[in-house]
């Protein structure tokens, strides 16, 4: 089929421009339009895993025209393993969240051209293979985003979206002088990223490692990593539940997937340089600093959003390991952290519905009034917290397995801040779901169909990744195989002093 | 005696300058006997329209007449139809803008030709005096019509700030002329450009170039030369100072960029590293000032300013990428700029500006058409892909760097960063904060967001598909 990723990544946009035509009075309308205009490109998503070539290195799906010939910009996108399975996740996500966001009652349809809007942004990030083309989505992301948690959002919403602008501008620009640096460093002038591969290699070790922590910076605010993840718990917190769901799920493996494409890619002898410090140090930080935060919460949705971070962590040093199971693995758990925090907040999102706070301290004994509803949860928690069995062990046991060969000291900590984790969610289970029921959620309905729509695809997602990881394994081992040895090739070839 | 001869002169070179001036003249006339603004606004606009057809009519023509003082090139056409797409704009905003204040359409409407004519004019001189000649055509013109709504205290206090400080700025010009002549014995850039290498009298050169920055600086409201810009921009009926924003300022620049880049050119070692810091300093105090403004007007007016150093940043990097960066910023610059002080028109009425943040409370929701637009304009101000304003920032930047201005390069991405705060306040202020329930209808105003309407689409279709008007850009400078 032709231009598939194309298709796949304007078909929302091209919904989002029905939904602006149609009458705002009728709101059930416009949902079901903006359900409909989600589900072509889950279908071609769909499609697009059962036909993928898992054996090639090479991209996959090519479509290339020229955009602006005279900087030699090319309308560019393609797919590997890595970004297929990113692709996946996203097309797989805005469906449920779009189900998810039913319950929306103001400026309805605003809301969802602005998510269909933020949709292609997301897969256009995914597929770009020109970096002009990536970061032109990068930005385009920015602004529905922004509205949806400033128009959308809680009590502190105007605070929340302005923080996130303005972090993730100033990531960006400085993402901008990184690029057009490589651009003029190209030979010929370049801005495809496959042609621009270990082309860093011009420049003298120095510039690549300034260069290398230009775009580390502005990867790093969105993973995000300490010290410029403050606007994540601010954000989540504000965010109608979809949007959280789609921040947590999509927009946090933008950062680390713009990582292995640019940084990894390009400018890979820095990366060799500057991986202990700032990945998988800083990684091993996150993991630890998230799960002390999340311990501290009050609220379930930050301490949702606190275990993101600390999730993130082990992607970073799965990355920062640089042998085919931590690589594999942090991919892989870029994957399933998608999955199960999607859970987590879409199962913040119904409570909240009912009860109208977060305040973990005023529930109790759900488990009682609510028994599918717990089931879930109970599910979502151990998955997150990594039991054996469920899809997140494979990925930070692969995660362990592969940076204690390089940071064993790292994995030390990594692994054991594996028991805050357990002491956080464990902890929250009991205090939400056990214990007393009060007496003012004695009556509190369990999830309907609709909630339940959203939150079984997951759990079953969820469920079979832990039993059969190699659906995405196999997905991603050519591509990330390839790209490990084009690093540690970058490194050897003595481009870079040691 | 001697006969004094008259050199040659190629009509067609100046039939964009004087189609303007004849329109001129003939609405000062009509302004006598016409009584409605509406047909007055209409012949305007269709005399500049007819006026830029037959400009466009005139591509792929090259020539130069008056004794070699005045170009008619591919660069005096891209800056033509720039100051007549512009009037067209601004004629559209005035005519929904001048009911009710009182401004004598006739007058007004003569003065905005004559202003475009001296643009014109600055735009093809390749003469120091002749850019002298454009200038004060334009500049008193402009003086005239920012004092033009007589009744307010502002917009009188505005033309008489920015007309002494012209003033000033003009002598420093003329000095700086004068120098410059006492250097190289010519006014032609072309012959100037051929005595720079070898003058006795460097330093005087030297002293006239810094003086004509100076002059220049002033025109496009560069820092330290900015102070009167707010002032004005701020009193001035909001149509004037769109003009003044985006149609006097790309003047500016376009006898700025045909001086330096061609007359000027042997000394660009010199005269860039002044740039760079004229640039550098432009960018922050813009954008910083701007931080501080809760009135979107003075905001803009501030923000103008930053714009201005980021086309100075293109000036610095010079050569075919720092030139054509810039015509192609002055572009995507005009119609983001247009359409933004259209909104602030719109939103105001007579004797009640409602220029402050405030009273742009919820206006996204009371006002789709003018929230959708104006967020267009903020973001493509702040350089957001896909909109023209980030595409103008590409190629300026993308200059710098190829030329390895990579700190200006830096100093001006990070100046975005900082734009970025002060535009989304506007996009906050809009949809974020409550605003008040509508008071009494909206008055009915077709012509000028039909001007806002298009200043939005150009925003758009320049940004996504910017190829073709950067090939215009370059083809543009190329013709120098």
């Amino acid at each position: 089929m032709d231009h598939v990723l194309t298709w796949m990544t304007f078909l929302p946009l091209l919904g989002a421009a029905v939904v602006l035509c149609l009458p705002s009075r009728r709101p059930g309308l416009i949902k079901r339009v903006a359900l409909l205009s989600t589900l072509p490109t889950f279908a071609l998503g769909v499609r697009l895993f059962a036909a993928f070539d898992r054996a090639t290195t090479a991209y996959q799906y090519v479509d290339r025209t020229p955009w602006i010939a005279s900087y030699a910009i090319d309308y560019f996108v393609g797919v590997d393993g890595v970004s297929i399975t990113m692709v996946l996740l996203t097309a797989l996500l805005c469906p449920l969240c779009v189900l998810a966001s039913f319950g929306i009652d103001k400026g309805v349809k605003g809301y969802f051209a602005l998510f269909l809007m933020l949709e292609t942004g997301m897969l256009g990030v995914f597929v770009a293979l020109d970096f002009f083309l990536f970061y032109v989505f990068w930005e385009v992301m920015l602004l529905p985003m922004y509205f949806l948690i400033g128009v959308w959002g809680g009590p502190r919403r105007e605070y929340a979206a302005i923080k996130f602008f303005l972090y993730t501008f100033a990531g960006s620009v400085l993402m901008l002088v990184a690029m057009l640096v490589l651009y003029f460093g190209a030979a010929p002038h370049t801005f495809a990223i496959p042609e621009l591969a270990g082309r860093g290699a011009v420049f003298d070790p120095r510039t690549q490692q300034l260069l290398w922590l230009a775009l580390f910076v502005a990867f790093a605010i969105k993973i995000p990593a300490f010290p410029f993840h403050t606007w994540l718990p601010d954000a989540h917190v504000e965010a109608p539940t979809a949007i959280s769901v789609i921040l947590a799920g999509v927009l946090l493996k933008m950062g680390t997937y713009g990582l292995l494409r640019i940084n990894y890619g390009i400018l890979p002898a820095a990366t060799l340089d500057l991986a202990f410090w700032s990945l998988a140090a800083l990684g091993t930080f996150n993991i630890v600093y998230g799960a002390l935060c999340a311990l501290a919460q009050t609220d379930l949705k930050k301490l949702v959003a606190y275990s993101s971070i600390s999730h993130m962590g082990y992607v970073m040093l799965g990355m920062a390991a640089f042998t085919p199971q931590g690589i594999n693995g942090a991919v892989l758990q870029m994957f399933n952290h998608g999955t199960i925090t999607a859970l987590l907040f879409l199962l913040v999102g119904v409570i909240y519905d009912r009860a109208h706070h977060r305040e973990i301290a005023g529930f109790g004994g759900l488990a009682g009034v609510m028994p599918v509803y717990t089931g879930v949860a109970a599910l979502a928690f151990f998955a997150a917290m990594g039991l054996p069995g469920l899809s997140a062990f494979i990925s930070e046991v692969l995660v362990l397995l592969g940076a204690w060969q390089r940071h064993p000291g790292l994995t030390i900590v990594a692994a054991s801040a594996i028991v805050l984790t357990a002491g956080y969610l464990l902890w929250t289970l009991q205090r939400v779901w056990l214990g007393r029921l009060d007496e003012r959620y004695a009556a509190l309905p369990d999830v309907d169909a609709r909630e339940l729509a959203t939150l079984l695809p997951l759990a079953a997602i969820v469920l079979a990744l832990g039993v059969y990881p190699h659906a995405v394994l196999d997905l991603i081992g050519a591509s990330l195989g390839h790209l490990n040895e084009l690093v540690r090739a970058g490194a050897a070839a003595g481009v870079a002093p040691r | 005696m001697e006969q004094l001869l008259l050199p040659a002169i190629d009509w067609l070179a100046v039939l964009p300058v004087g189609l303007t001036s004849i329109l001129g003249l003939v609405l000062l006339a009509l302004g006598l006997f016409v009584d409605d603004d509406e047909t007055l606004g209409w012949i305007t606009l269709i005399g500049l329209a007819v006026t830029a057809v037959a400009t466009a009519c005139l591509a792929g023509q090259k020539s130069i007449t008056f004794n070699g003082t005045f170009a008619l090139d591919a660069y005096a056409l891209f800056f033509d139809l720039l100051f007549l797409v512009a009037g067209i704009v601004v004629v559209l905003m005035s005519m929904t803008y001048l009911e009710g204040t009182g401004i004598p359409s006739g007058d007004y409407y003569g003065l905005l030709a004559f202003a475009i004519a001296g643009m014109i004019v600055m735009a093809s001189a390749t003469d120091l005096i002749v850019v002298f000649l454009g200038l004060e055509i334009m500049s008193i013109s402009v003086y005239v019509l920012a004092g033009a709504w007589r009744t307010q205290l502002r917009s009188n206090e505005a033309a008489m700030k920015y007309f002494l400080l012209g003033a000033f700025a003009t002598g420093f010009l003329l000095y700086g002329i004068a120098l410059v002549y006492g250097a190289t014995g010519a006014f032609r850039l072309d012959r100037i450009a051929t005595a720079v290498g070898d003058t006795p009298n460097r330093t005087m050169l030297i002293a006239g170039v810094a003086m004509l920055i100076i002059a220049f600086g002033f025109k496009v409201a560069a820092v330290p030369f900015h102070m009167w810009t707010p002032d004005v921009y701020e009193g001035a009926p909001t149509t004037v100072t769109a003009l003044m924003a985006v149609a006097v300022k790309a003047a500016g620049f376009a006898a700025f960029v045909r001086v330096f880049l061609h007359g000027f050119g042997g000394l660009h070692a010199d005269w860039s590293m002044l740039l760079w810091v004229i640039a550098a300093l432009t960018m922050t105090v813009g954008n910083v000032l701007a931080l501080a403004q809760r009135n979107v007007k003075r905001m803009l007016a501030y923000s103008s300013i930053a714009h201005a150093g980021y086309i100075l940043v293109a000036l610095v990097a010079s050569g075919a990428a720092g030139g054509t960066a810039a015509l192609f910023y002055l572009l995507v610059y005009s119609f983001m700029t247009l359409g933004a002080f259209g909104v602030v028109a719109a939103l105001g009425s007579v004797g009640e500006p409602n220029e402050t943040l405030d009273d742009y409370a919820g206006i996204g929701f009371r006002r789709p058409l003018l929230g959708v637009t104006m967020t267009i304009f903020m973001l493509s101000l702040t350089g957001i892909p896909p909109l023209a304003g980030f595409a103008g920032k590409f190629y300026v930047f993308t200059a710098a760097i190829r030329e390895g201005y990579y700190v200006l390069a830096v100093i001006g991405v990070l100046n975005s960063a900082i734009s970025s705060a002060y535009y989304v306040r506007v996009l906050i202020a809009m949809y974020l904060t409550p605003g008040a329930e509508e008071h009494g209808r909206v008055a009915r105003q077709p012509y000028l967001l039909t001007s806002i309407v298009v200043s939005a689409v150009m925003t758009v279709v320049v940004g996504v598909f910017p190829a073709l008007w950067m090939q215009l850009a370059r083809f543009g400078f190329l013709s120098l």
